[in-house]
């Protein structure tokens, strides 16, 4: 446990932007207006396959109103180049195909054309307008079925890639993974008891409730301006420039103010679009998805079949690890089974394991991250498994974990060792909890736990400080802020400099200012562009004791800088402030500034206890009471660190009891409306108990460890054992909503 | 001597050896000295002489962003694993 | 359906009153963000299923993205803009603030504008009755926990202020 007293970190201040969020000041993308703007509509795929046989658009570009209308024709080839976005890579045709179909659609909601109107209404009756004659083919969403060898292929030309083997046939298969570690198949011959079992869940969607929107400006002089709903302006820009075949120095990207992400507003769907209407029209033009096509057209998360088996030794020592994992990818490759892989077992120090992974192509949109791409699904299936285990060998589920729980050293199954980490400790801290000490009592109830992990990523990310005048600063970052990123970012720096929280002024800058930064995702702001401010408050010191030894006539050396930001020489110690200002009035203007590049996963491991009551006429579960654990290496701010905790456990709960892509018998959503798809409301959940453990990170200055994404991961398995504890049935697929829990229970009492 | 773990999906071509013991400065030469032990291990992890965008090198369970400069220290531990991203 | 013949209404909003032309077909939302540059409410659905366009509409709060424009002559609307008094927030504005019940903000004019309607009425209001007011509103960020708090302790402050 970290013990430094801190002045400004673990403090709770107002946070920077909050008077704009709650007057309705602050500027999101669709909010923006410029001078001649033109509203666009994007005209979607009514079929989940099809070739795209002809697109007459003359009657649209007809009508009055209309500015410009552009199909996939207008955009410029891309070769089969992937481009590294920082966080993953992106094969450049199917990013633009994405954005608009060449010669297939292939999910429902795939663009086919865009129009730009004087507003949108128009621009919609325009878009009706357009011809489009479809040749339609045999379609497949169900992972399985896709990887059948007799199934419909979505790409003629794709081969699966084992690890840089090209099979010869072509498949839906794009990647195959593989992993052992030690000897699997004896290990389960050595194991006293074995359990299996094969898992589904359905496909997903982040939810955030602002659609994707842009507005674009394409310049007589070439220059494109973009606002757009983005989690990193650096990664929009390059792939906008990218699928447009422009030079990136041309592109300027303006993060607005965003709601809401998960992983979900990476990649780009409307940017490269607007711009062309742009181009075309001469004039601004903004697009925004309607709720319908976030669901059908943006990135969702996979669905997934898997089948896990645990080998244990009769004192409960997990040996053996297999798991098979299949998971959509969606339309294109380059779904989260990589993740999926490495993350099955990453609770559990197991010494033989073997893990298959598929990534598999499907008609349905593709997949994108949601907080901890891919960790969710095995989770469900993993935590399950160790609880049945638990149960038949008459442990309790707490002490199985504890017994087998990663920590320093162990070895995971992709072959890396852990760094310290704190699994051990969410264990112990829930074993200590209110919650896990009070018993729970009542007919149909049940109490389930459950453990999660996510790596969490460094990358790279940039500060600039601007001391002023009053010895306040301007803090430049380029982290777009999700959830109160620009505050915890600046009581970092503040806190280096001996400044309050409300001394620094920090702000989201563009392409254009400032420095490079990677997305606002894999949990990494707080923790890599607060090393950034912390560093470039580091640097600010460094330049400001070098003039101050001008200034007292000291040498550079014989200044120290305190733990408090103070700098004293000769026995004479002065503020931040006051040399700032001394330094000011002496004609010195400060700028601090760094960029870092940590390249340590911040390993965030959490543990959660749910208590539900499971109605046995309806199947409907109710979530009586939840405690949410997580291990944040040390809570800058300590209110939204709780706010990552419980805003990831309601999503995770969401996920786990009623969320899924319903899709027709003709390949098509039934569902994309959030009244259909139904997220959790206030009504669904109760409050969410958060208990912070800080184990310190040894690579952060304040020991932070990403926080954003493990706390969806374990839900869907606490909640599954909670359940299987309240109705003796184990739920297999996600989510475990009314009607499937209802069935599953009638089945166990009849086959008892 | 650094340790080399070699990838599940290429023990076909070491012969089942689930990692090697050899001495590099860095990766390239790592990389370099594996395609020499076992002849097509670096096409299949490289992409026009870079680790392969699908794939990531972790050097001490630090995931380095500097692919084949990255320097490996004597006792390094280098695995070459999936590409990971983040929500 | 082509643009048709643009309709003259008359209305009050945050206490001043306002005319604007606008298309039968256009909605209250549209009519105060593309109109009357009030963009602080939110569309993230446009058919009631999301509550970030809600608005004060006589005194009740509904999804300003279901009412339309047309149909607001004569009325009195409160939108988001409206809550802050001069230049002092509103209680349940501090309260959200202090309580740190929005993350990414998007959903946060709704809230405040469904938790005022509701605490106008009842200030007292219990957690039931805020969960089961406030339930139309959707947050995918904040899990809700802060939000209900924020609402209950906003409650208190007026109480204390009333």
């Amino acid at each position: 446990m970290t013990t430094t007293q801190y002045r400004v970190i673990g403090s709770r201040p107002v946070r920077h932007d909050g008077a704009d969020k709650v007057t309705g000041k602050a500027i999101y993308t669709a909010d923006t207006k410029l001078p001649g703007m033109l509203a666009g509509f994007v005209l979607r795929s009514p079929h989940a396959h099809a070739r795209v046989v002809s697109i007459d658009t003359s009657q649209a570009e007809a009508m009055p109103g209309v500015h410009a209308v552009i199909t996939g024709a207008d955009f410029p080839n891309v070769e089969d180049k992937v481009a590294d976005l920082g966080e993953g890579s992106v094969n450049l045709s199917y990013l633009s195909s994405n954005c608009m179909a060449q010669q297939k659609v292939l999910y429902r909601g795939h663009a086919v054309a865009a129009v730009a109107a004087t507003d949108v209404h128009i621009a919609e009756e325009a878009a009706k307008k357009i011809q489009v004659e479809y040749e339609v083919l045999e379609s497949v969403t169900w992972v399985l079925d896709a990887m059948k060898e007799d199934a419909p292929l979505l790409h003629d030309d794709l081969v699966t890639d084992s690890m840089g083997a090209k099979a010869e046939q072509p498949s839906n298969v794009p990647v195959h993974l593989h992993f052992e570690k030690g000897d699997a198949a004896a290990a389960f011959e050595e194991a006293d008891l074995i359990v299996e079992r094969e898992f589904r869940t359905a496909t997903v969607h982040q939810g955030y409730i602002e659609p994707h929107a842009v507005v674009a400006d394409y310049n007589e002089d070439g220059r494109l301006r973009i606002w757009t709903a983005t989690q990193g302006s650096f990664t929009c820009r390059q792939q906008t420039a990218e699928v447009l075949q422009i030079p990136l120095g041309n592109v300027l990207v303006t993060p607005c103010e965003i709601g809401g992400g998960f992983g979900g507003k990476i990649t780009v769907y409307l940017e490269p679009t607007a711009a062309l209407l742009s181009k075309k029209s001469g004039r601004p033009v903004r697009i925004a998805m309607t709720r319908a096509d976030v669901f059908e057209a943006s990135g969702p998360t996979p669905g997934s079949f898997m089948r896990v088996k645990l080998g244990a030794k009769s004192d409960g020592t997990i040996t053996a690890g297999e798991a098979w994992l299949a998971y959509d990818a969606g339309a294109y490759p380059g779904g989260m089974i990589g993740p999926g892989c490495m993350c099955v077992f990453s609770c559990y120090d197991i010494e033989h394991a073997v893990v298959d992974g598929y990534d598999v192509c499907l008609n349905k949109p593709k997949t994108s991250a949601y907080r901890a791409p891919g960790a969710t699904q095995v989770a469900f299936a993993t935590e399950q498994l160790v609880d049945e285990l638990a149960q038949k060998l008459g442990m309790c589920e707490l002490e199985i974990r504890e017994k087998n729980a990663v920590k320093e050293g162990s070895r995971r199954v992709d072959g890396p060792v852990y760094p310290p980490i704190g699994l051990l400790e969410c264990l112990d801290a829930l074993k200590q909890s209110d919650h896990w000490n009070t018993p729970l009592s009542g007919p149909n109830r049940g109490r389930g736990i459950a453990a999660g992990f996510w790596f969490g990523c460094g990358l790279k990310s940039s500060a600039a400080c601007t001391v002023n005048s009053d010895g306040t600063i301007n803090l430049l970052e380029g982290s777009t802020d999700i959830g109160g990123s620009r505050t915890s970012i600046a009581m970092q720096l503040a806190e280096v400099l001996g400044l309050e929280a409300e001394d620094i002024n920090p702000q989201v800058g563009d392409t254009d200012t400032a420095g490079y930064t990677d997305v606002t995702g894999g949990s990494r702001v707080t923790f890599a562009t607060g090393m950034a401010a912390y560093e470039a408050g580091r640097d600010l010191q460094q330049q400001m004791r070098t003039l101050a030894a001008d200034l007292w006539d000291c040498s550079a050396d014989d200044i120290s800088v305190g733990e408090d930001g103070s700098f004293s020489a000769g026995g004479k110690t002065v503020g931040f402030k006051e040399l700032a200002v001394e330094l000011f009035a002496a004609g010195e203007h400060l700028v601090g500034r760094a960029t870092v590049s940590p390249e340590c996963p911040t390993n965030g491991f959490g543990a959660q206890i749910a208590d539900v009551e499971v109605d046995p006429e309806t199947g409907k579960v109710t979530v009586l009471r939840y405690t949410t654990i997580q291990d944040a290496g040390k809570a800058i701010h300590p209110s939204y660190v709780e706010g990552q905790l419980q805003g990831g456990t309601v999503q995770g709960i969401g996920w786990a009891l009623n969320e899924e892509y319903f899709y027709q018998d003709d390949d098509t959503m039934a569902n994309a409306s959030f009244l259909d798809y139904r997220m959790p409301t206030m009504l669904d959940v109760p409050m969410i108990d958060t208990i912070i453990v800080e184990t310190g990170n040894p690579d952060h200055p304040y020991g932070v460890r990403g926080v954003g994404e493990t706390p969806i991961v374990p839900p869907p398995a606490a909640l599954a054992n909670a359940i299987y504890n309240a109705t003796d049935t184990r739920m297999t697929e996600l989510p475990m909503s009314p009607p499937k829990l209802w069935k599953a229970m009638q089945a166990n009492q009849t086959s008892e | 001597m650094a340790t080399v773990f070699i990838p599940a999906q290429l023990r076909e071509l070491s012969g089942g050896l689930q990692s090697v013991e050899l001495e590099a400065r860095n990766v390239r030469d790592a990389v370099e000295q594996l395609d020499v032990m076992f002849p097509g291990l670096k096409e299949r992890i490289c992409t026009d002489g870079n680790i392969s965008p699908s794939l990531q090198v972790s050097i001490d369970s630090v995931i380095t962003s500097r692919g084949m400069i990255a320097k490996i220290q004597p006792h390094s531990e280098v695995h070459f694993i999936p590409a990971i991203g983040g929500g | 359906m082509s643009a048709s013949k643009k309709v003259h209404v008359t209305t009050t909003i945050n206490k001043e009153e306002i005319d604007f032309l606008c298309e039968p077909r256009h909605s209250l939302l549209e009519v105060l963000r593309d109109n009357l540059g009030l963009t602080g409410s939110k569309e993230g659905c446009n058919n009631g299923n999301c509550g970030a366009c809600t608005v004060i509409l006589n005194g009740r709060p509904v999804d300003s993205c279901l009412v339309l424009g047309v149909e607001v002559e004569g009325a009195e609307i409160e939108t988001v803009e409206g809550i802050a008094c001069s230049s002092k927030l509103h209680p349940v504005q501090e309260c959200f603030l202090e309580g740190a019940a929005l993350q990414c903000g998007i959903c946060t004019p709704g809230f405040l504008v469904a938790a005022k309607a509701l605490l106008d009425k009842d200030p007292n209001a219990s957690e039931e009755t805020i969960r089961f007011d406030l339930s139309g509103n959707l947050c995918r960020c904040a899990g809700y926990d802060k939000i209900v708090r924020a609402v209950q302790a906003a409650g208190q402050q007026m109480n204390a202020e009333a």
